[in-house]
């Protein structure tokens, strides 16, 4: 440990232990996505071993049919459901978060400062903790138990505007839209037609990262759908899991399930969803 | 406030050319000033709605009477909801495993991230493969991870105990983990380190790679070695970014509730154990307004727990603040 490094890290080779040490972070990362496979593919006996099984088993089918068949689950209803919710979410925060950041980055309009610091602010505010009153206001809309009480919170997001904010400021050059104004382009036009196209990497981190919270969501659902007919996955989930008696082999085949459309975005978009993650912290 | 901005155009005037042109620039400036606002509106309007809205009504409901089960109790109860509060063993319970959690899963997460972060700020073969690698916790829904992790820390059949015994411990009598605060808060505890220790090291990496490079040149004169460069030069540096995930794991950490409510055996009752051992203040709220129906009350346990977060969020940048600008 002696060596003497002339250099930042950054432009270090990483030597053997560094890979090994990745190697062992990667293990511990992946390690219990696999063993969650393993259950659900596993019977009950299977399962009763000890030490604990490592290797799948053939009941992943049995296990899934029972899944899917359970009554008051509602378990092939509720992956509907969390894609419809999870897809209207990212459609609606993607929209109206570049119209808002368009604005505040490229158009001058009184209070512009002022009103982007109240964004700013909002960033910080836990609204989790509203979630008694929120549940009251969707009882006098008549929302409760429907699927509006679990989208309509998360139309927009205050770091989606903040995120578009910032990209559009370096994305879209100034003089173009300038240039456009005196084209004749209204600003509408500008947006679909300039402001659009130059967004698009944007809009595949934000999407990506929107998808994933919305799919992931857990409590406000729980509260407002929890016992009707249209829970989303992570409610049918933790019904899967309520009772006297639980059948992990069950509970764990519909958890894989309801992992798998994540980890498929993993697998396509893991490059976006790094830079969304890397750059959030730069600001 | 944005329609004062433009001025009611004048009668039109005759000639049709004229009152084309009068159009034209009611319209560019109608373009210009006013719809800028349509396109904030959506997010003001929503997120008035939908966020701030019911955390300023939370205030109200808080000082009412407020009853899922009997509807007909309404009115107000003044300071009541709060008063009971500092009499609710539950409440104080509740408080204390909420912060033995937290610190049991903020301290290794952020020590432990910055670690990953420092692998992973290297010259790498695959790069991008690793950076996503340390993700696949994060996409996890952490209702699936944390119906994994119950059964990870089954008495009988859980693969915690197994290890365990492979380094000769609890071979006899296998360990309760839901037995105990101490054994509950570390299962749970490692369930979000597990989760979030990826998603704060990809914070950091990025924080370590906009460091200057000549600050490295300068101190390798000094002769400081990999471990010294970590601990002297690049945390020091990434502080404003460390300060950041703290205050981020505090907001989140305090209003823990995934995880402890589906470690229960049965998820549905919300107690976090037999004896509560583990239920946290969140997981609280849920079974006071929702299962005991008491919304009133929880709302006011949420005020409770907002003042809390801002506090110790406030409390942690500053020390996080203090304990970098000793060094």
């Amino acid at each position: 440990m002696s060596v003497l490094t002339s250099r930042a890290p950054q432009d270090t080779r990483g030597s053997w232990k560094t890979y090994f040490s990745l190697g062992a972070v990667l293990l511990l990362s992946a390690f219990p996505l696999y063993w969650m496979f393993v259950i659900a593919t596993s019977t009950d006996e299977a399962l009763g071993k000890y030490p604990p099984v490592l290797i799948p088993g053939d009941q992943f089918m049995v296990n899934l049919r029972e899944v899917f068949t359970l009554q008051n689950v509602y378990f092939a209803a509720s992956l509907i459901n969390s894609v419809i919710v999870a897809a209207v979410v990212t459609a609606s925060t993607l929209f109206f978060c570049s119209l808002a950041g368009f604005a505040f980055a490229k158009l001058r309009f009184k209070g512009r400062n002022p009103l982007m610091f109240v964004v700013i602010l909002t960033l910080t505010v836990p609204n989790q903790l509203g979630v008694v009153a929120l549940y009251i206001l969707m009882g006098k809309l008549q929302w409760n138990g429907t699927l509006l009480a679990v989208i309509a919170p998360g139309l927009v997001s205050a770091f989606g505007v903040f995120y578009m904010r910032q990209f559009i400021d370096h994305a879209v050059p100034g003089e173009l839209v300038e240039a456009s104004r005196i084209d004749g382009a209204s600003t509408m036009r500008i947006y679909w037609s300039i402001v659009l196209p130059a967004i698009r990497p944007a809009l595949a981190v934000l999407g990506l990262l929107t998808f994933v919270a919305t799919w992931n969501e857990f409590q406000w659902p729980l509260i407002t759908l929890g016992g009707t007919e249209y829970p989303t996955s992570m409610v049918a989930l933790s019904d899967l899991a309520s009772g006297n008696f639980v059948i992990f082999r069950r509970v764990l085949a519909g958890a894989f399930v309801a992992t798998v459309p994540l980890l498929l975005l993993l697998l396509i978009g893991g490059r976006q969803i790094v830079r969304g993650i890397m750059e959030g912290a730069v600001k | 406030m944005s329609l004062t901005q433009v001025r009611p155009s004048p009668p039109a005037p005759p000639r049709h050319s004229a009152s084309a042109g009068k159009a034209k620039l009611w319209w560019h400036r109608f373009d210009t000033r006013t719809v800028p606002y349509f396109l904030i509106a959506p997010f003001f309007v929503l997120f008035g709605i939908f966020g701030l809205f019911p955390l300023i009504y939370n205030a109200v409901v808080s000082l009412r009477h407020w009853r899922l089960d009997d509807p007909d109790k309404t009115g107000w109860a003044g300071t009541e909801n709060f008063a009971r509060l500092f009499s609710d063993e539950d409440f104080w319970n509740a408080l204390f495993n909420t912060f033995g959690i937290f610190i049991l899963s903020t301290v290794p997460q952020l020590l432990l991230a910055l670690i990953i972060a420092n692998l992973l700020n290297h010259k790498l073969r695959a790069n991008t493969f690793w950076r996503v690698a340390v993700l696949l916790p994060y996409v996890t829904p952490v209702a699936a991870s944390t119906l994994l992790f119950a059964m990870f820390f089954q008495t009988d059949s859980g693969m915690a105990n197994w290890f365990l015994s492979l380094v000769g411990f609890g071979e006899e009598t296998p360990l309760n983990w839901r037995a105990e605060k101490w054994s509950s808060w570390i299962a749970i505890a490692t369930m979000v380190n597990w989760k979030w220790i990826g998603y704060n090291a990809l914070l950091y990496l990025s924080a370590m790679q906009a460091i200057p490079r000549d600050v490295y040149e300068a101190a390798a004169v000094d002769g400081a070695g990999p471990q010294r460069q970590l601990w002297q030069i690049t945390v020091p540096m990434i502080q404003p970014v460390v300060i950041f995930t703290v205050v981020l794991s505090t907001i989140g950490g305090l209003q823990l509730f995934n995880e402890p409510m589906l470690f229960d055996e049965n998820p549905a009752l919300a107690s976090g154990g037999s004896d509560h051992q583990w239920q946290t203040i969140a997981q609280l709220i849920y079974r006071v307004g929702w299962r005991d129906g008491n919304l009133g009350y929880a709302a006011a346990m949420s005020w409770a727990l907002f003042l809390i977060i801002l506090v110790v969020a406030g409390i942690n940048a500053l020390l996080t603040r203090r304990l970098g600008g000793g060094r």
